[in-house]
C-alpha cells in the first residue's frame, strides 16, 4: 500500500492547559449544556420519542406482518404454488393446496390451509418476492405479542385481506414502475392518540 | 494478489511432489495440497522465508467429502502483507486417522481456528495446548458440520458439564495464605456487550491468569447454509455481524458472484458502497459508544447513536427492515432505493460530523479517559498480525492493512480515501482510529453519492437474478426463470472461492464451495473478531478488571459474528 493512503492518528500530548481539570470540565460542561438547552428550546424534534403514547412513522417498505391479498369476488389470489413456502429460508409456512371449484385456465388451485408461524419468521420478504400473483405481501404492522405459541400460527383466516386494499397499511411488496413515497428524514412522529384498544388483526373491516 | 510464478517455483522445488506438496488447479488463490507430514516445515518454511513471508494466518477451516479415502481437508489461507499475496493449503486427512500437527506453533492465529475444526469435524491438531469444543458445549455429541450429522438431533446440555478450565479449580495460595480467587466475567453481564464468559484469576485485583469460553450464541450458520439455497443464505448473513448488516450480505454476494463470473450493475455497485460505509460508521458508533458507557462516559454515547438510529431510518427506507435488511441479492440489489434517497444521504452527511465532533470533544482529550485507557490492552504490531487481527484493531497497531486498498472490490480503489493507523497499539489508539474511519467513510460515502446515476439495480442474467414483477405477471418465459430460480435455486458452477472484504471489525471471509447445485456444498465465513477475540485472554494478565472491560469493549467483539 501507498504511504499517501495512510493517515498517522497517534494520540497527541496533552496541552498545558488540558492537563487541568477544571477547565477541560467546564468545556465539557459546555458541550452538554449547549445540548440540554438546544433540546429544551430549539429542538423541532428528537430522536427519541416517547413510547408508546408517541409513535414513529415508518417508510412504506416496512416488513412487517403478512397479508393475503383477494380477488376482486373475494376469493384469495394465492394459487397454492408452493413458492413462498419454497423460499423461505425459515420454514414458516405451510400451505395445503385443493382444488378450486371456480378454477379457469388462469388458475386450478387454491390453498386449503395457509399458515404462517410468526415467531418462527424472520421477516425478510423473500415470500413476497417470490409470489408470482402478488397475493403474499407485508403490512407496516409489527408490534406483535401472543399469549401462547400456538396464537402466533397466523392461519389462512387472520391473514387474508379483509375490506378494501386501501384500508390494509401496506408495507413491503413488489415494486415495479411505482413511485415510492420519499424518504422521512429526520424521523417523523405520530403524535396523534392510539384507538382505545389495538388489536392485532389487520385492516379492520369498517 | 496471488502468488507469482517463480515463487511458486521455488515453493515447488524445495517441496517437490515426492515430499507430498503438489499444486492443484484453482480459480482464485494458488493452492497447494500437502501431506501432514510435511505442514510444520512448510510452514515455518512460508512464514520465514522473506520471498513468501506469510506472516499472516487468515483462516483454517475443514471440508468433508465423505466418498473420498481421505475423508477430511483441513484447509489453512494464508496472506502476507508484505508482498500483498495469499496461498491456500489444503491437507487431507482420513477420518480413521484424523490427526494434523498444530501450526499453533507457527502461527498463534491458528488457536482458535483449529479448535473450531476439532469441534466441527472431529480432526485432532497434535500439539494443540488446549484442544477442547470452542462454539459447542461439552456435552454436546457428534460433529456438526460432518455431511452425516443430522441437524435435527437434540441434546440435552447440562449447566453442570459447563466448561471450567483445570487451572481455575485449583487453588493458589502463597505463604502468608494469601489466596488467589477465580472470577468468572459473564456470560450475561452487561459488560460483555453479549454472552461471552471469561474466566479469570485475580491477585488482589490484578488478572493473572484469564481464559474465555465462547459459543452461547452458536446456532451453526455454516450448517445451515448448506441446507439453503445461495440466496436464502442472505438474512442468514445479516444475524453475523447484527451491527452493520449490509456488509455482511454485500460480503456474502461478492464471494458467489466471483464463483458465478457475475458483477453487479454500476449502480447497484454504488448503493452496495454507500450503505456499507454508513454501516460502517454505524458500526464504529456502536463500538465506541459502548466502549465509553462501559468506562463511564454515558452522554457521548446518546450523542452519537441519534446518528445510528437515523442510518437505520435509511435502510429502512431502502430495505424494509433495520437490523436484519436482507437488502442484497446475488447480482444486485433487492430493490432500488426509495425516492428521495440522495438527499436523505445528504442529510446524514450534514447530521453526522457535529454529533462526532461533540463526541471527539468530550472524550479525545479528556484527561480521565486517557489516563484509563492509554497503555492499556497493549498489542505489538508483530503479534497483533500473528494473531490474525484484522480492521481497526490492527491498523491501530500500526499495520496498515485494510482490504479496500490491497485488493479492492465495488470500486473501491477509484475512491479517495485514506487508511487511519495509529502505532500505540493500545485501547486508546483503536478509539482514535475508529473516530477517524468514520470520518473516511463518510468521505467515500460522499463520493460515491455524485456517482449514483439512474440504471439497473440487479443483473439481468436470469440464470441469477429474478425477473422484474411486471414480466413474471404478464410472460412465460420470465414466470418459467422466476419458477427455475426460487425451486431450485442459482446453479452456482462448480468451484471454490475465498471472497473477503473489509468488514466493520475487518477482514470478512467468506469460503464458498459449490458442487454445481442450489445450495453450497461448503460455506465458511472467517469473521474477524473470531481472530481478534481470542487474542484477548492473553491480553488481559497485569491488567485490572476494569481494565478488562475496557478493552474489551475496544476489540468490538459481536457475539453474532464471534459465534455464528
Amino acid at each position: 500500500m501507498k504511504t499517501a493512503d495512510v493517515i498517522v492518528c497517534d494520540p497527541k500530548p496533552l496541552r498545558l492547559w488540558q492537563r487541568f481539570y477544571l477547565i477541560e470540565v467546564l468545556k465539557g460542561l459546555g458541550v452538554t449544556l449547549r445540548h440540554f438547552l438546544g433540546n429544551l428550546f430549539g429542538r423541532k424534534y428528537t430522536v427519541t420519542v416517547e413510547w408508546p403514547e408517541v409513535k414513529r412513522e415508518y417508510s412504506d417498505r416496512l416488513r412487517g406482518r403478512h397479508v393475503l391479498l383477494t380477488r376482486e369476488d373475494g376469493s384469495p389470489r394465492c394459487v397454492a404454488c408452493y413458492m413462498c413456502e419454497t423460499a423461505c429460508p425459515a420454514d414458516c409456512i405451510h400451505i395445503e393446496a385443493e382444488e378450486d371449484p371456480n378454477s379457469t385456465v388462469e388458475w386450478e388451485k387454491r390453498p386449503k390451509v395457509f399458515n404462517i408461524d410468526l415467531l418462527r419468521c424472520v421477516f425478510c420478504g423473500l415470500c413476497v418476492d417470490a409470489c408470482p400473483k402478488e397475493a403474499i405481501i407485508m403490512t407496516r404492522h409489527h408490534e406483535m405479542a401472543f399469549a401462547g405459541r400456538q396464537e402466533a400460527v397466523a392461519t389462512i383466516d387472520t391473514l387474508l385481506q379483509k375490506g378494501p386494499i386501501d384500508a390494509i397499511d401496506l408495507g413491503y411488496r413488489p415494486y415495479y414502475g411505482r413511485e415510492s413515497r420519499p424518504i422521512p428524514l429526520p424521523i417523523p412522529v405520530r403524535t396523534e392518540p392510539l384507538p382505545k384498544a389495538p388489536r392485532p388483526e389487520l385492516a379492520a373491516n369498517p | 494478489m496471488s502468488l507469482s510464478q517463480e515463487r511458486r517455483d521455488a515453493l515447488r522445488r524445495d517441496f517437490p511432489p515426492s515430499r507430498g506438496v503438489e499444486e492443484i488447479p484453482s480459480q482464485d488463490i494458488p493452492t497447494f495440497k500437502v501431506e501432514r507430514e510435511v505442514l510444520p516445515e512448510l510452514a515455518r518454511r512460508l512464514k520465514d522465508d522473506p520471498q513468501f513471508d506469510f506472516k499472516m494466518l487468515s483462516d483454517v477451516c475443514g471440508v468433508d467429502w465423505p466418498e473420498r479415502e481421505a475423508r477430511f481437508d483441513v484447509v489453512y489461507h494464508l496472506y502476507s502483507l508484505t508482498h500483498n499475496h495469499r496461498l491456500r493449503l489444503k491437507v487431507p486427512v482420513r477420518q480413521d486417522d484424523a490427526v494434523v500437527p498444530s501450526l499453533f506453533g507457527v502461527w498463534k492465529a491458528a488457536d482458535w481456528f483449529e479448535r473450531e475444526v476439532f469441534d466441527m469435524f472431529g480432526v485432532r491438531f497434535s500439539g494443540h495446548p488446549n484442544l477442547k469444543r470452542i462454539l459447542c458445549h461439552p456435552s454436546f455429541q457428534g460433529h456438526a458440520l460432518r455431511k452425516d450429522y443430522d441437524p435435527g438431533q437434540r441434546w440435552l446440555l447440562r449447566e453442570g458439564e459447563q466448561d471450567e478450565p483445570a487451572w481455575a479449580r485449583e487453588v493458589q495460595e502463597d505463604e502468608d495464605h494469601f489466596e488467589t480467587q477465580v472470577l468468572n466475567l459473564g456470560p450475561s453481564h452487561p459488560a460483555t456487550h453479549g454472552t461471552l464468559r471469561t474466566v479469570v484469576r485475580l491477585d488482589g485485583e490484578v488478572i493473572t491468569r484469564a481464559e474465555c469460553e465462547i459459543g452461547y450464541l452458536h446456532r451453526c450458520f455454516e450448517k445451515m447454509s448448506e441446507q439453503h439455497t445461495w440466496n436464502q443464505i442472505i438474512p442468514y448473513t445479516d444475524r453475523l455481524n447484527y451491527c452493520s448488516a449490509m456488509m455482511n450480505g454485500v460480503g456474502y454476494v461478492l464471494a458467489v458472484e466471483k464463483l458465478l463470473g457475475v458483477e453487479a450493475p454500476p449502480r447497484a455497485q454504488v448503493i452496495r458502497v454507500i450503505l456499507s460505509e454508513l454501516s460502517r460508521i454505524m458500526d464504529h458508533i456502536v463500538c465506541i459508544g459502548a466502549n465509553l458507557n462501559d468506562v463511564g462516559a454515558m452522554t457521548p454515547f446518546l450523542y452519537v447513536y441519534q446518528a445510528r438510529e437515523e442510518i437505520y431510518s435509511l435502510l429502512e427506507a431502502c430495505a424494509g427492515g433495520r437490523l436484519t435488511i436482507s437488502y442484497v441479492r446475488v447480482g444486485g440489489l433487492a430493490n432500488d432505493v426509495p425516492a428521495g434517497f440522495e438527499d436523505a444521504v445528504r442529510y446524514l452527511l450534514r447530521r453526522i460530523p457535529p454529533l462526532v465532533d461533540d463526541m471527539e470533544r468530550l472524550i479525545t482529550e479528556n484527561r480521565i479517559f486517557r489516563q484509563r485507557t492509554e497503555g492499556i490492552g497493549v498489542m505489538s504490531a508483530e503479534d497483533a498480525v500473528d494473531w490474525g487481527w484484522t480492521g481497526p484493531c490492527l491498523r491501530a497497531c500500526g499495520v496498515p492493512y485494510d482490504v479496500r486498498k490491497v485488493a479492492p472490490y465495488l470500486g473501491y480503489e477509484t475512491y479517495d480515501f485514506k487508511v487511519p493507523v495509529a502505532t500505540t497499539g493500545d485501547t486508546y489508539a483503536r478509539y482514535l482510529v475508529r473516530v477517524e474511519e468514520i470520518r473516511q467513510s463518510l468521505k467515500i460515502v460522499e463520493q460515491a453519492l455524485k456517482r449514483l446515476a439512474p440504471g439497473a439495480i440487479i443483473t439481468d442474467n436470469h440464470h441469477v437474478a429474478l425477473p422484474p414483477k411486471d414480466k413474471v405477471y404478464t410472460e412465460m418465459e420470465a414466470l418459467i426463470w422466476h419458477f427455475k430460480l426460487i425451486m431450485e435455486g442459482i446453479k452456482v458452477p462448480k468451484g471454490e472461492v475465498y471472497g473477503y472484504t473489509e468488514g466493520a471489525n475487518g477482514e470478512l471471509g467468506f469460503y464458498a464451495i459449490s458442487d454445481g447445485g442450489g445450495s453450497p456444498y461448503r460455506l465458511h465465513c472467517r469473521p474477524p473478531c473470531f481472530a481478534v477475540f481470542q487474542a484477548y485472554p492473553h491480553m488481559l494478565p497485569g491488567h485490572m478488571i476494569a481494565d478488562s472491560i475496557a478493552i474489551l469493549g475496544s476489540l468490538n467483539i459481536i457475539a453474532g459474528e464471534l459465534d455464528r
